[in-house]
């Protein structure tokens, strides 16, 4: 059923249609509003979850980490600090391979405080063994969530999955959102199932301590498995697509790319306007495209090569930063293309959109603009020259 | 007395006081027990993968998180609904329980889950090399309150665990010792019987850290209650509903069968300090026997 609903909401209704059994959560803006109108679904019964309301994100990650340990399926939601917090649990959880759902809505770090978007703070997160999903809009974020479960249960995986929504743009903006029914959603989603939980009838030990001969192999399964993901992920969202009729690819997806001569990659909401832009440039005969990475985790080696390797022009664009070394995403294309044969002349990384400065349309065109045969690093775009002036000198 | 709910083969050091707390707490609460580990000796001596010396399901995290792992496991049988029947455990040693876990075990008693918590009290991070923890005593040598040419060890008393505990409200609240096996098997039995956070905190000698014979753990921890240094206290609903009495003993009885208070022996002033953080507890929970009744006051 199509409604026009606020992003928070929307992801929060979908979190209700997996029927999680136990809900923890620690406020931070701007994740509010997903956690309070699932708290009043639980209040109204129009969810049977528990709902722990904790003292910390740390306790949150940590409450759900021990809901999901008995079987129960389990979700959180937090943000920047919130998601530092919790870092350790983070890492924690995708080693005990326990298959919760988080949403992060993205968030710049302190300091300076600053509440508005960028995604320094899941990507600083992207070793921790998560898979990361990244949403273009609400309608996406919705339908990541219940991809999300599917992919983190599967029996080949049991990994924990991050869905990750630009704070603010995704969480308070208003969008007409298909909602799926419950039926849809139980057909495409069973009842959560593990031999591996605490379980009094078959006692099991979880969470040992792994030597030298021991810890390499589990980080190593870890590493095989995020390989998985990556020929099942395409599968799930078929699936998804017969059962809830959109498309998705799940790993990347390309707009115009296949006779562009300059092409944008860029994860999240961002995606939209750089996607109004190519219409506006492509109508004005101008060959450009974007490509959009949806799993930033695992990362899509072989989907990236094969939508860029014969594109001349690529800009990377990075709403966080590696500060003393080259952005994140931008490296990591980059990688992609060492000692391969076929690769773009220039792949060129712009820094957008830091601590929720607006990537407007302009933004976007000076990108494609400066995008040419000299190679940029870390060029930061919309600086303000007259704040750059300013001196420590007493 | 079932004993495959912790077996024997784990690592811990002889004359180890958690190794026997820890099997005593688990067989007086019984096989229909989840327990939840903070990081800390216990869990690294009992579950080496791939080895474990658990005879229920038991599952480790973190250092400080055991408190709010364990109100997640309670929420999910909760929800399965198999939390009637099964109780909850939360464990970890003093330092993960008083220092950097407190906050997750203040929500965790907040939030009134019916969970079990104990703290298993050796008074200083052993794990990591004795190094000092909030429930370290005053004038105690450690790793890193070392005694020196202006320090006499440790400069705080402990942290009133037990009374911030109970500040919560809480069904029951209790301290136990390695010395008194049938009493803090009691005291387990107890609060199992109650609904709701309930909170432990047994006394257990580290001979490594604390310097004395393997073979003297008992015997210390006894001199640890019968000095009162280590009151053996219940609250009930917030109310102080009995104590272990005691005929005092001078606190260099205790402190002389110890490497970690070694420095103090020719120190009658620091001695004096310490007596009277004993007189005061013995003041205060009225530790002491009147000539007339012998017995434990209920």
């Amino acid at each position: 059923m199509k409604e026009f609903i606020e992003g928070s909401l929307a992801v929060a209704e979908a979190v209700r249609l997996c029927s999680p059994g136990v809900i923890s959560a620690y406020p931070i803006t701007p994740q509010t509003h997903i956690v309070e109108e699932l708290a009043s679904m639980v209040a109204d019964n129009k969810l049977n979850a528990q709902f722990v309301n904790v003292e910390s994100e740390h306790s949150a990650a940590s409450v759900v980490l021990g809901s999901e340990a008995t079987g129960t399926r389990s979700y959180t939601a937090t943000s920047s600090q919130g998601l530092f917090y919790m870092m350790e649990v983070v890492f924690n959880i995708a080693g005990m391979r326990l298959p919760i759902v988080m949403t992060c809505a993205n968030r710049a770090i302190s300091a300076p405080i600053n509440i508005w978007n960028d995604q320094q703070d899941s990507i600083s997160l992207r070793d921790s063994g998560w898979v990361q999903l990244f949403a273009e809009d609400i309608q996406e974020a919705v339908d990541l969530h219940f991809i999300a479960y599917k992919l983190a249960e599967d029996k080949s995986i049991m990994l924990p999955v991050m869905v990750c929504m630009d704070g603010f743009i995704l969480t308070h903006g208003i969008e007409t959102v298909d909602m799926p029914s419950q039926e849809q959603v139980d057909k495409y989603l069973p009842k959560y199932n593990t031999i591996y939980k605490l379980d009094v009838t078959n006692p099991m030990s979880m969470g040992l301590l792994a030597g030298p001969d021991y810890y390499m192999e589990t980080r190593y399964a870890i590493e095989e498995t995020h390989k998985d993901i990556l020929k099942l992920l395409p599968k799930l969202t078929a699936d998804f697509a017969k059962i809830f009729g959109r498309t998705y690819n799940g790993l990347v997806e390309e707009y115009q790319v296949k006779d562009a001569e300059k092409v944008i990659v860029a994860l999240g909401s961002v995606c939209g306007t750089v996607k109004e832009v190519i219409d506006e440039l492509r109508s004005k005969g101008k060959k450009v495209g974007l490509l959009k990475i949806t799993s930033y985790r695992p990362f899509p080696a072989e989907a990236i090569y094969e939508a860029l390797k014969n594109v001349p022009k690529v800009a990377v664009l990075d709403r966080a930063v590696s500060l003393g070394s080259f952005a994140p995403v931008s490296s990591e294309v980059k990688a992609v293309f060492t000692n391969k044969k076929k690769k773009p002349q220039v792949i060129s990384n712009f820094v957008v959109g830091l601590g929720g400065r607006d990537i407007t349309k302009e933004s976007i065109k000076e990108i494609f603009k400066l995008l040419s045969t000299k190679e940029l690093t870390n060029e930061f775009i919309d600086l303000k020259p007259e704040l750059l002036k300013e001196s420590y000198e007493q | 007395m079932s004993n495959n709910l912790f077996n024997a083969g784990h690592t811990a050091c002889a004359g180890c006081g958690q190794s026997m707390a820890a099997r005593l707490v688990i067989e007086a609460s019984g096989q229909n027990t989840m327990v939840v580990n903070n990081t800390g000796c216990l869990e690294v001596f009992s579950t080496a993968y791939p080895q474990t010396a658990w005879g229920v399901p038991w599952i480790h995290s973190l250092f400080e998180n055991a408190a709010a792992v364990a109100s997640g496991v309670e929420a999910g049988l909760i929800y399965l609904g198999k939390k009637e029947g099964t109780n909850i455990i939360a464990q970890g040693g003093d330092g993960s329980t008083a220092d950097i876990g407190l906050q997750a075990l203040s929500g965790m008693l907040e939030r009134g889950h019916d969970i079990l918590y104990v703290c298993y009290d050796n008074e200083a991070y052993m794990n990591t090399g004795v190094q000092r923890s909030g429930l370290t005593p005053f004038d105690t040598n450690t790793t890193t309150s070392p005694v020196g040419a202006r320090s006499t060890g440790n400069v705080r008393p402990k942290k009133p665990m037990p009374e911030i505990a109970n500040a919560h409200g809480i069904a029951y609240v209790a301290t136990a010792s390695a010395g008194f096996p049938q009493d803090l098997q009691r005291k387990v039995k107890k609060a199992m019987s109650l609904k709701g956070p309930k909170y432990i905190q047994v006394h257990v000698p580290c001979p490594l850290g604390w310097r004395h014979e393997s073979a003297q753990t008992v015997n210390v921890a006894k001199l640890a209650v019968e000095t009162g240094l280590y009151p053996l206290i219940e609250y009930e609903n917030g109310k102080l509903i009995a104590v272990r009495q005691i005929h005092p003993k001078p606190v260099e009885e205790y402190l002389k069968a110890q490497g970690r208070f070694k420095h103090l022996a020719n120190n009658p002033e620091e001695i004096k300090k310490i007596q009277e953080v004993a007189d005061h507890n013995i003041e205060k929970y009225g530790l002491k026997i009147k000539a007339e009744t012998e017995e434990i006051k209920k």
